[in-house]
């Protein structure tokens, strides 16, 4: 089995020890890895705050970096629905704009190889015990994308559950956005603030020592929040928790 | 006191109540000079108690709406239906608003058309005066808030009663409603206990002496100050929920009875209703008839469904007259993403469950739409000139909760992200039916210009790959606090430490590793 990584760009500059938690989680498993270096963004932050002719070079760079590529693992929910719910959309607005049809097929063509990390483990390689091993309580933050946008369901719960030392409370209100949404965390500060500051305080209430996440793009807004507040709750994505064993922790 | 009075019925403004000294041009003018929405919502942000009543009130109508939901088997194909029905209506607007006013008209009620906000105001004006009333008393109406009516009124010196508890509470309160369903949700008890004792007797039977918080008492208040109302009443104004075409049945959905005394008591009844309530047959009010009490007020049937048919002898009042609202509907209609909006039936299920709304509160939205909804419906059926309007878009995290819920199943994330565009890029849209380009949005050009430059760079490895390594090297410089712009982050948040390095040379690193170590 093969697999691309697609390790998005927040990760790639900012959260590189996700990446490497995947590659490493993924060739524990079996997996042979490769990383096309063309890949970039996938347009997200342009698309969400309506500058959707600024994605779509981005949408063309993403399918052509994972051309050929039977699956695409991403360690983030949002950048998966992205390509998945949002790329058709642009694909298809592009050709009723008269800018032809090449968009589309680039978009329909590489959103059904894209899989979430959790998909990835639980539908394509059926697995839900990876070997991990985390001594710490955990709580998971299930963002919106992954829950609301992919349907990722208990994925990630019973990944979580499966992981021998891990101890996972029920974070309260776990469905709700935690406010970063993108530009919105700028645009609309105060607000974002507050909803990011219940997410903590939910956190902290759940007795968690770690709050996990598949996207850390949420986790960046709640960890800057978590560590002004000084708080001692740590934010750690689910690859870097899923990548530790007894032999190497990771996170 | 968060008793859900009519479902929304269509349409909203109201913002003095019987006081108000301005027009339905004031009213409108008084949303256009409100600040955007990022500023209002600041206000209610740092206020506890309105915090703390937004945060109760929604997470108890959130809980007790998704009990009642999850009840019925079929809520999917409930929504599928609700949403086809009203998409089929709206593709056939022109000939269901016929075949309606034929309908109406036949039944013995005269049909008025109003192309906008003044429109209908003159026209509700001119039925009153005909009829030689100095006061009308009102059902809960989204669509005569929306107009400005009490305040038009009021300047034609014809007062005008909200007899729904919750509009009461507003009206008497010189407030603005800052929920569709509980207008007053941004109330707790003791503020309306005030509200009643200080203001009942300038309108009215006063609140009895030593009037207490609890919930009954205050109903009981209520009741006593409304009841005179209703007695003495020779007119009334509504909206509706929906409209028959076939029949020409109107139909309010309420909780609490004060609506029916309205539209059964005098003699004459104004119904103020927007153009895309209509649909078809009586027997597509099946679906919504089970979908609006559950996704409104977690009720599994509605207490107090009101409908009529024109005028019957005898029966409740002898005159009706029926004013199709139009208002930036047709405008709205005309845009093929936007338009799905107008397939809302006011439930406020996408209130109840939306984050920002919870934070915010109704107010920020700088309109009688508050939430997704509000969000959504404001900046097309006003366009986007306004401050508030422009910002209305971007108040959301699209995160899709609002979405879930909807019982017409309105992808309020898509339309939002549409509206964005339309600011930001520029596009077309109509207004006034006149297709016309809207101009990118001045205030947008920083943040434009920012994610274009962003693009470039995401688009070239070779520059993204650079711009990571001086990410990586200025790693030290992490401030607590950044200028300008970047101050809307470090105002409430750390700044994420930079990593060592970027993800891709860790990768490039290991692969030459990997040549190396191959014999
Ligand atoms: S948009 Fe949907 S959920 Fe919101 S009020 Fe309208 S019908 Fe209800």
């Amino acid at each position: 089995m093969r697999a691309a990584l697609f390790v998005t760009c927040v990760n790639d500059a900012l959260h590189p020890r996700t990446g490497v938690a995947v590659v490493r989680l993924l060739e524990r498993l079996g997996v042979e890895v490769d990383f096309p270096a063309a890949q970039s963004c996938c347009g997200q932050p342009q698309y969400n705050t309506g500058l959707r002719r600024e994605a779509e070079p981005l949408l063309r760079r993403t399918a052509e970096a994972f051309a050929g590529h039977r699956y695409v693992v991403t360690p983030s929910g949002s950048c998966t629905a992205m390509v998945r719910g949002h790329y058709p959309r642009i694909g298809r607005l592009a050709r009723q704009e008269g800018r032809g049809g090449r968009l589309e097929a680039y978009a329909e063509d590489l959103a059904p190889r894209v899989y979430e990390l959790s998909e990835f483990l639980v539908d394509v390689l059926g697995v839900t015990d990876v070997g991990a091993y985390y001594p710490h309580t955990v709580a998971y933050h299930p963002s919106c994308h992954g829950l609301r946008g992919l349907g990722l369901g208990e994925r990630p719960r019973r990944l979580l559950a499966a992981v021998r030392g891990l101890e996972l409370v029920e974070l309260p209100g776990a469905e709700e956005c935690c406010g970063f949404g993108g530009t919105f965390a700028v645009k609309n500060p105060d607000v974002s603030a507050a909803m990011g500051a219940d997410k903590a305080a939910a956190a902290a209430a759940a007795g968690a020592e770690v709050l996990c996440g598949g996207d850390n793009s949420c986790l960046v807004h709640l960890d800057g929040i978590l560590r002004r507040a000084g708080s001692p709750v740590r934010t750690v994505h689910l690859a870097e928790i899923l990548a530790s064993t007894e032999e190497e922790p990771f996170a | 006191m968060t008793r859900a009075g009519v479902h929304g019925t269509d349409g909203m403004h109201g913002m003095r109540g019987m006081r108000g000294t301005q027009g339905a041009d004031g009213a409108q003018a008084a949303f256009l000079g409100m600040p955007a929405f990022p500023e209002a919502a600041r206000r209610a942000v740092h206020d506890p108690v309105l915090r703390a009543n937004l945060r109760h009130a929604t997470h108890t109508i959130r809980g007790r709406r998704a009990r009642a939901v999850a009840e019925l088997a079929d809520w999917d194909r409930l929504r599928a239906a609700g949403k086809a029905i009203k998409d089929h209506t709206l593709r056939h607007l022109d000939r269901y608003l016929v075949q309606l006013e034929e309908s109406v008209t036949a039944a013995g009620g005269t049909v008025h058309w109003a192309v906008d906000a003044a429109e209908a105001c003159r026209i509700v004006t001119r039925l009153v005066h005909a009829t030689g009333a100095r006061e009308v008393v009102k059902v809960k109406s989204m669509a005569t808030q929306e107009i400005g009516l009490n305040e038009a009124l009021e300047e034609a010196g014809i007062a005008s009663y909200e007899t729904d508890l919750a509009e009461l509470i507003v009206q008497l309160g010189h407030d603005r409603p800052s929920h569709i369903l509980v207008p007053a949700i941004h109330r707790n008890r003791g503020e309306i206990r005030d509200v009643f004792a200080r203001e009942m007797g300038r309108w009215g039977r006063p609140a009895p002496d030593g009037l207490g918080d609890d919930p009954r008492e205050l109903a009981e208040a209520a009741r006593r100050h409304l009841r005179e109302k209703f007695l003495r009443a020779q007119v009334a104004v509504s909206g509706a929920n929906f409209m028959v075409a076939e029949t020409g049945t109107l139909v309010v959905f309420e909780s609490e009875g004060n609506g029916r005394m309205c539209l059964t008591l005098p003699e004459t009844l104004i119904s103020v209703v927007g153009i895309e309530k209509v649909v078809p047959t009586f027997r597509d009010l099946e679906v919504f008839l089970q979908t609006l009490p559950r996704s409104s007020t977690a009720e599994r049937m509605n207490p107090y469904t009101t409908m009529w048919t024109g005028t019957a002898g005898g029966d409740g009042p002898t005159a009706f007259h029926l004013v199709l609202l139009d208002n930036g509907r047709t405008d709205t209609l005309a845009d093929a993403v936007g338009r799905q909006a107008l397939r809302c039936i006011r439930c406020s299920a996408c209130l109840n469950v939306c984050p920002v709304y919870e934070r915010a509160g109704g107010h920020a939205y700088g309109s009688v739409y508050p939430g997704p909804i509000g969000a959504v419906l404001s900046p097309q059926l006003r366009g986007t000139g306004s401050r508030v309007d422009a910002s209305l878009p971007f108040a959301s995290t699209l995160c899709g909760a609002c979405e879930e819920v909807c019982p017409v199943a309105i992808d309020i994330p898509e339309v939002l992200v549409h509206l964005r565009e339309r600011i930001v890029q520029g596009g077309p849209a109509t207004r006034e039916g006149v297709r016309v380009r809207i101009r990118p949005a001045r205030g947008h050009t920083a943040e434009r210009a920012a994610l274009r430059a962003a693009r470039l760079l995401l688009d070239h490895p070779g520059a993204l790959r650079a711009g990571e390594r001086l990410l990586a090297r200025a790693r030290r410089l992490r401030p607590r606090r950044l200028p300008g712009p970047g101050r809307a982050w470090t105002d409430s948040r750390d700044l994420p430490e930079p990593p060592e390095q970027p993800f891709r040379d860790w990768w490039e690193q290991r692969e030459r590793q990997d040549e190396r170590r191959k014999p």
